[in-house]
């Protein structure tokens, strides 16, 4: 039984990845998974300087999901390539670092500096966070600008790119199509999709950035839809997420013609979950006689 | 070691309107301190995020943890509704904890506002074992009027000096009303209730120059430190993000208040 996924010439033992965001950079849930079990691990947003991140409260919760608004608190690029990078080298996973920038220039100096660092298998550009004001989702939101910034952006890369696509959008496959013709190697999605939530006895926002990005269960279907969407509209893989609770649900995501998936909001309920969606998905392979899992990717159109 | 576990609820009562008292039988009792959390999941599929409970009292065989919680929202409900049998999936030990350390051998204030009270029992617990006396264990406890929790558990383990804001019970007004009241002084402070309260104390141990640990609270995602969701300014740069914005589930959720803008 094969469960291995090849994506832009970088081999993946299992489609299983970590959601940007949700799992830091391995060190908290090493703990609870076994990092080695996953396909990769994909990190916490980084940027070329320190950022603060947002005011509290920043998480609400909603039905069957959350909404969230960090706003990319994260240590910088430099204190990340000390501190995590050789923290998840210990680890038999590909390491996939996810990018978020304010200008063009940002992203160009965090893509260089990891260019330098080999254990890093692909950069994840983030182009579509809608919880900073500046820079970020602008890239995302508009065709031509997401072409680009991805055209700039593999002029500097030397490993291979992703580009995060927003949800919030009119029509993603347009966005799809950008990327790919401006020469993106793959693409991941969805991001969060921009929600919000009153809180009706403080009368105030349950956000302190008034909206959040929603994940978790209750997104799925858009998520799903949207994968399948614009896994007819390009030809570059997609890694798919948005609210995988299970092995069950990250198959749909395959069916619908990603090459991989990352769990994301889900790891906070349950944070074996990663692992479980490994086994499920063998377990799945193993009922049905699916020798090989690339016969599942896009398998139902 | 972190770990989700399934308890199983030993037993639950009412012991004021709308906060309940429940036992569950779990092995993380066994790493338990005072002032660490555990993260309770509802069983509704609906409300998916955990519900973070401080440890109120840990069993003498180590084999079961006690929480003391006030019905807030669906989560706490939900919670209230367990029978005595039941299991419960909860992620724990979780936290950084009272420093049991600070307070050997001087003469504290363990202070808790409201639905702040319970942590405090535990560590009055500990740091009678650490060999404190009764006297120089000073509990400082304020409540919304004369239907009060865990006093008599408190006064096992110090002296209890109540506040109640309706002045039915004890000194009319908060706990700092009821320090004055009573005359009374401490070389290090522990706390743990809402917002004013910890603001009011941290000012009081600044006056005196003396270090007050509070445990704060924020709305949390993962528990772990991990989604950077439940995050308290801080004077030095944290450790993580270096950016002075500490993540209260991990790095706290005691800090020492002289080291947070709160
Ligand atoms: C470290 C820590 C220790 C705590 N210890 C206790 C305790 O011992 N006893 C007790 O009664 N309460 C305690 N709380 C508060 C408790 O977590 C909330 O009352 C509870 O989460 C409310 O859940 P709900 O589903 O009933 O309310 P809902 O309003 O339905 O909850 C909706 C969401 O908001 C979150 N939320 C709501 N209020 C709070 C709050 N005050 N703090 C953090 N998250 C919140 C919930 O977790 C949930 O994700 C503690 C909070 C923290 C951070
Ligand atoms: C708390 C939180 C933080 C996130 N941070 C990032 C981030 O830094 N960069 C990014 O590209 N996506 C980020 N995301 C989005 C997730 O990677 C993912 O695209 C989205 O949550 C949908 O998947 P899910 O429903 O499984 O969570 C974040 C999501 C959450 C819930
Ligand atoms: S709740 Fe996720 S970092 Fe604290």
């Amino acid at each position: 039984m094969n469960t291995k996924v090849t994506i832009a010439g970088v081999e993946f033992k299992n489609p299983v990845m970590t959601a940007s965001g949700t799992f830091g950079s391995g060190m908290e849930y090493s703990e609870f998974v076994d990092l080695n079990r996953l396909g990769a691990v994909v990190t916490k947003g980084v940027a070329s300087v320190p950022w603060p991140g947002n005011p509290t409260p920043r998480v609400a919760e909603v039905y069957g999901g959350m909404l969230n608004a960090i706003g990319l608190q994260n240590p910088g690029i430099d204190v990340f390539m000390q501190r995590d990078i050789p923290f998840l080298k210990q680890y038999d996973t590909e390491i996939i670092v996810n990018v978020c920038g304010k200008t063009v220039e940002d992203y160009v100096d965090v893509v260089e500096k990891l260019g330098d660092e080999p254990a890093v298998a692909m950069l994840e550009i983030n182009v579509s966070c809608p919880n900073v004001k500046e820079g970020a989702i602008a890239f995302g939101q508009k065709a031509d600008a997401l072409y680009n910034i991805t055209a700039e952006l593999k002029k500097h890369a030397k490993q291979p790119i992703i580009m995060k696509l927003s949800p919030n959008v009119t029509d993603i496959t347009e966005m799809a199509k950008a990327a790919e013709a401006a020469g993106a190697d793959a693409l991941s999605l969805i991001n969060t999709i921009t929600g919000m939530k009153i809180d009706i006895h403080k009368r105030t926002f349950a956000i302190a950035n008034k909206t959040g990005g929603m994940s978790g269960p209750a997104i799925k279907p858009v998520a799903v839809r949207m994968v399948y969407q614009v896994a007819q509209a390009v030809k570059i893989p997609i890694i798919g997420m948005g609210g995988i609770a299970n092995a069950e649900d990250a198959i749909e995501f395959l069916l619908a013609g990603a090459s991989a998936v990352s769990i994301g909001a889900m790891n906070f309920v349950n944070p074996y979950t990663t692992v479980e969606v490994v086994e499920g998905i063998e377990a799945y392979m193993k009922k049905y006689h699916v020798e090989d899992i690339r016969e599942l990717i896009g398998a139902v159109r | 070691m972190k770990q989700k576990v399934t308890a199983t609820v030993i037993s639950q009562k009412e012991i004021a309107p709308a906060i309940y008292d429940m036992w569950i039988a779990t092995d993380l009792a066994e790493q338990a301190l005072p002032g660490q959390f555990i993260c309770v999941y509802p069983k509704n599929k609906s409300t998916l995020l955990p519900r973070p409970i401080s440890i109120c009292e840990v069993a003498g065989d180590k084999k079961a943890l006690r929480i003391v919680y006030r019905i807030a929202g669906q989560g706490t409900t939900e919670f209230s509704g367990y029978q005595a049998g039941e299991s419960v999936e909860v992620l724990g030990t979780l936290g950084n904890g009272f420093p049991v350390a600070a307070g050997k051998g001087k003469k504290v204030f363990l202070m808790g506002g409201g639905i702040g009270v319970p942590p405090i029992l535990q560590l009055a617990k500990e740091l009678r074992e650490e060999g404190l006396a009764k006297e120089e264990i000073q509990i400082v406890v304020g409540y919304r009027d004369s239907r009060m929790f865990l006093k008599e558990d408190l006064e096992q383990y110090g002296t209890v000096y109540v506040a109640t804001e309706d002045g039915s019970f004890g000194t009319k007004g908060n706990v700092m009303n009821a320090i004055e009241e009573n005359g009374i002084s401490a070389d290090v402070i522990f706390a743990c209730g809402p917002m004013p309260m910890l603001r009011a104390i941290k000012q009081y141990a600044e006056e005196k120059d003396i270090t007050a640990y509070i445990s704060l609270e924020e709305h949390m995602a993962c528990g772990v430190g991990a989604c950077l969701g439940c995050v308290v300014k801080t004077k030095k740069a944290d450790h993580h993000s270096h950016v002075h914005n500490a993540r209260i589930c991990t790095d706290g959720p005691v800090f020492e208040a002289a080291e947070v803008d709160i």
